[in-house]
């Protein structure tokens, strides 16, 4: 038999004033199982909690009912007290008379009768309750980085900086990303080179950071806190502890004429290469596809000119499996490639701009590779048909971005200063060069982005045209470029010398099966969903896992240093305490009678449900089940609605109390 | 001083089951603004209308409501990501399913009230009970009741026994 004490507050005069309060303590107090009920004036203040703790000892109180302000308000205040007096925190319950009664009615009769209701529902609801211990969960104090580029490396360095250990794992044989690749980086104009490579030797030489490049995550389990993740290590084919990066194979390799994809394949590497001079680690990797050992058996060029003997032809790929308490996802971008239209994607090519055919017409990455002093040109701007100086180029922008009816609803942020950027440093190498830019909006919201921009038309005489192009064809060695000007309302053609797009980012090739690797939402496009896109932008509705940069949409590189440094602040938060303790509200399965449907599987947005299997004494597979993770569920109930033998409860809205409370009306 | 009581012929029994996070702190505004509406609304808190089972709005009417009201986050902005999407989906089926049985939709309001709108949950509280109380008592689910009751149709000895054998 419960003995539930309840407590009605004045607060003041705010609830008394139209709510008869005695009269209230009086009604209540009749009710089958209250064996307490008073009321006072501040029952949020030190006196009001002590009378609240001393009636619990006192009248040996089972379960409390504080009738007051809002929960939202107090609820934190009573269930401490409640559990200072030796009772479950969960066995109090709040009945919201001021917000939701005294407040909002002005009449004294009906506003009494309203509290007495309000107060008898959550008596019946209060003797359901049942009590719920809090949940801890072990927290594994390492984490895992994937992506290896500006965002992975400044989430790792971070964590890592503050003593926890970090296991980066990138695809490419080298860090860096795409940030490696650019030029020179606005509004500052500084080489990305110079700025990016440091950083990318700390992370090799961090004692704390363990880096698998060349590598990919096979599979992830478990749950916030105890990730186990599976790392497949590719065969590089060279010995990395034995590699001294001397780079002689890469010299001797027969094999020189492969496009290199770090160059956009305008330059060639070896089969034995690494990507660029400044690669970290400096170990190269043979790409078997190419390499004439693989496909011939003869050769082998490499292995004999090698000193320390690094060359290993036999090498295997390993899987290894790492145990994790957070994962930061810093996978990046790719950038729309517009000659193909990949297999079963609904967007749609731009052949009318001739990228693929007419092979000066080239994307803005590649206009990186061209001017970058350490790209296949040495950082002189030429064509990559004839290797001659253009000397009119044309910029189009929003190549795929802003375009619905091609399937790319969203903006790509970076391309209107990048292309404000090319347009720079096509001027400081090409003096007699005129440069021409067609666009629709310039977009340059960011800290000295505009000026820059308007640098590049003012000083650097970039000739801005709004207004997007029709059609672009091949006339002898130039390419005609057809277009309007809507400002002035007169078609305009340009016969370039090049033409450089500005191709939508789009999110990695594979990013939505590393999504479902790691139970993480994605959008249409496959960008990463984070949880609450203005106050939680950093973290995943997935416990545990938290976002850095262009993964989750289109970002500039402060942008994307400033995310991956508060995903790495939200990881040392989860990291600051040996056990991580949560509110008991969550759902339980009753094993008996889960038929295994997994209907609660298909509506859980936050994967917390898992399958787990029941097993007689000898082995054998009974049943299949859910099973919801206390660690991952979020506490909606959504499961629990949508469960068809009710065998989904969540604690502390369980059927049972709603109907209780639903009859006390 | 107390304004006097407004005397109706009939006072409606409303319950509304809302979100905790958005139709409950809107719900909130509302008394912290001071703003009125009429007293017969019952609240019922969940986390998330993704909860609330359709049957409990049976339930609700069994027990002799007169409407009832669900309400949760404006769609897209779920403090859970898509429960509320979950319950969409599921009244559009339920509603059909009770127009279907004869129950007047009229008694039955879903609504998205933010933790902003404290002016709109008043509104809906208000426009649901005056709808409510020009409908008149809700009657379908006690006549029903009644019926059983009095005709004894559950009680014969020949469905006695054949729940028996079962």
């Amino acid at each position: 038999m419960s003995r539930i004490g309840v407590f009605i507050c004045h607060c003041g005069e705010n609830i008394s004033r139209t709510v008869d309060v005695e009269r209230v303590a009086l009604e209540v107090g009749k009710l089958p199982g209250v064996s307490f009920s008073t009321d006072y004036k501040y029952m949020c203040s030190d006196p009001g909690q002590n009378l609240l703790k001393k009636a619990i000892q006192d009248q040996k109180l089972t379960h409390v009912v504080v009738a007051a302000c809002s929960p939202r308000m107090h609820e934190v205040t009573f269930r401490k007290a409640t559990e200072a007096a030796g009772l479950n925190p969960f066995l109090c319950e709040m009945a919201n008379i001021r917000e939701h009664c005294s407040w909002v009615h002005e009449n004294r009769e009906e506003a009494t009768i309203k509290a007495i209701d309000i107060v008898g529902m959550m008596v019946e609801r209060v003797k359901k309750n049942r009590v719920l211990p809090t949940i801890t969960v072990p927290v594994t104090k390492r984490s895992l980085v994937i992506g290896g580029g500006i965002a992975g490396i400044q989430a790792a360095l971070d964590i890592a900086d503050c003593g926890h250990e970090v296991i980066l794992v990138e695809r490419e044989p080298s860090l860096g990303g795409h940030m490696a690749q650019l030029s020179e980086t606005f509004p500052t104009l500084d080489c990305s080179q110079c700025i990016m490579t440091p950083k990318m030797v700390d992370v090799a030489n961090h004692p704390k950071i363990k880096l698998y490049t060349y590598s990919e995550i096979e599979l992830v389990e478990g749950y916030i806190g105890n990730f186990q993740v599976t790392i497949k290590k590719r065969a590089r084919s060279v010995d990395e502890d034995k590699c001294t990066g001397c780079g002689v194979c890469m010299t001797k390799c027969p094999q020189k004429k492969i496009p290199n994809k770090f160059d956009q394949n305008i330059g060639m590497r070896t089969a034995i290469y690494v990507p660029f001079p400044q690669a970290v680690p400096n170990t190269p990797v043979i790409d078997r596809e190419n390499c004439t050992w693989y496909k011939t058996g003869k050769c082998g060029v490499c292995q004999k000119v090698c000193g320390p003997g690094a060359v290993d032809f036999e090498q295997e790929d390993q899987l290894i499996v790492e145990a994790v308490g957070a994962i930061v996802v810093a996978t990046g971008f790719d950038l729309y490639t517009i000659d193909e239209k990949p297999k079963g994607s609904p967007i749609k090519g731009y052949g009318e701009f001739g990228h693929g055919k007419i092979p000066d017409v080239i994307d803005g990455m590649t206009f990186e590779r061209l001017a970058s002093a350490s790209g296949p040109t040495g950082g002189k701007i030429l064509r990559p048909s004839d290797g001659k100086e253009p000397k009119q180029i044309v910029f189009i922008q929003c190549i795929g971005s802003r375009a619905r009816e091609k399937g790319i609803s969203y903006c790509s942020k970076v391309c209107c200063m990048y292309t404000a950027k090319h347009t720079m440093l096509y001027h400081h190498k090409v003096h007699d060069g005129q440069a021409y830019v067609f666009f629709m909006d310039a977009r340059t919201p960011g800290k000295s982005y505009d000026e820059f921009w308007r640098r590049s038309i003012e000083e650097e005489e970039a000739v801005y045209i709004r207004g997007m192009v029709s059609r672009l064809y091949q006339k002898g060695d130039k390419i005609v470029v057809m277009g309007s000007d809507i400002a002035v309302g007169v078609q305009v053609e340009i016969e370039a010398d090049m033409v450089v797009l500005a191709t939508a980012i789009q999110p990695q090739k594979g990013a939505d099966a590393l999504a479902q690797k790691l139970g993480i939402s994605y959008d249409k496009y496959n960008f990463y969903s984070e949880a609450h896109a203005k106050l939680r932008p950093v973290e995943c509705a997935t416990a545990g896992i938290y976002l850095a940069g262009a993964c989750q949409g289109p970002k500039d590189i402060p942008e994307t240093v400033s995310q991956a440094s508060a995903a790495a602040a939200k990881v040392m938060t989860l990291f600051s305490k040996d056990k991580l303790e949560r509110e008991p509200i969550v759902a339980r399965v009753k094993e008996s009678a889960c038929v295994g449907c997994f209907a609660c599987k298909k509506v859980c947005a936050y994967g917390a449900v898992e399958v787990k299997e029941i097993r007689d004494r000898q082995g054998n597979l009974i049943k299949t089940v859910a099973y919801v993770n206390p660690g991952v569920c979020s506490g909606c109930g959504t499961c629990q609605a949508t469960c068809p033998s009710k065998c989904v409860e969540l604690d502390g809205y369980t059927d049972e109390q709603i109907v209780a409370m639903i009859e006390a009306l | 001083m107390h304004p006097e009581k407004q005397t109706h012929a009939f006072e409606p029994k409303i319950i509304a089951f809302v979100c905790t996070w958005c139709t409950y702190a809107g719900a909130d505004l509302a008394g912290t603004s001071r703003m009125q509406y009429p007293s017969n609304v019952r609240v019922l808190k969940f986390p998330c209308t993704g909860r609330i089972d359709p049957v409990f709005i049976l339930k609700a009417f069994q027990q002799g409501a007169d409407g009832v009201l669900v309400s949760g986050c404006h769609p897209g902005d779920c403090h859970y990501i898509a429960g509320n999407f979950h319950a969409r989906r599921r009244f559009a089926v339920f509603r059909k399913l009770l127009e279907f049985i004869g129950v007047d939709l009229n008694r039955l309001q879903f609504s998205w009230v933010s933790a902003a709108e404290g002016g709109k949950w008043v509104e809906v509280v208000t426009d649901l009970t005056e709808r409510v109380r020009a409908m008149g008592p809700m009657t379908e689910f006690k006549e029903l009741a009644m019926e059983e009751q009095w005709s004894g149709a559950i009680n014969t000895p020949e469905l006695q026994e054949a729940y028996n054998s079962i």
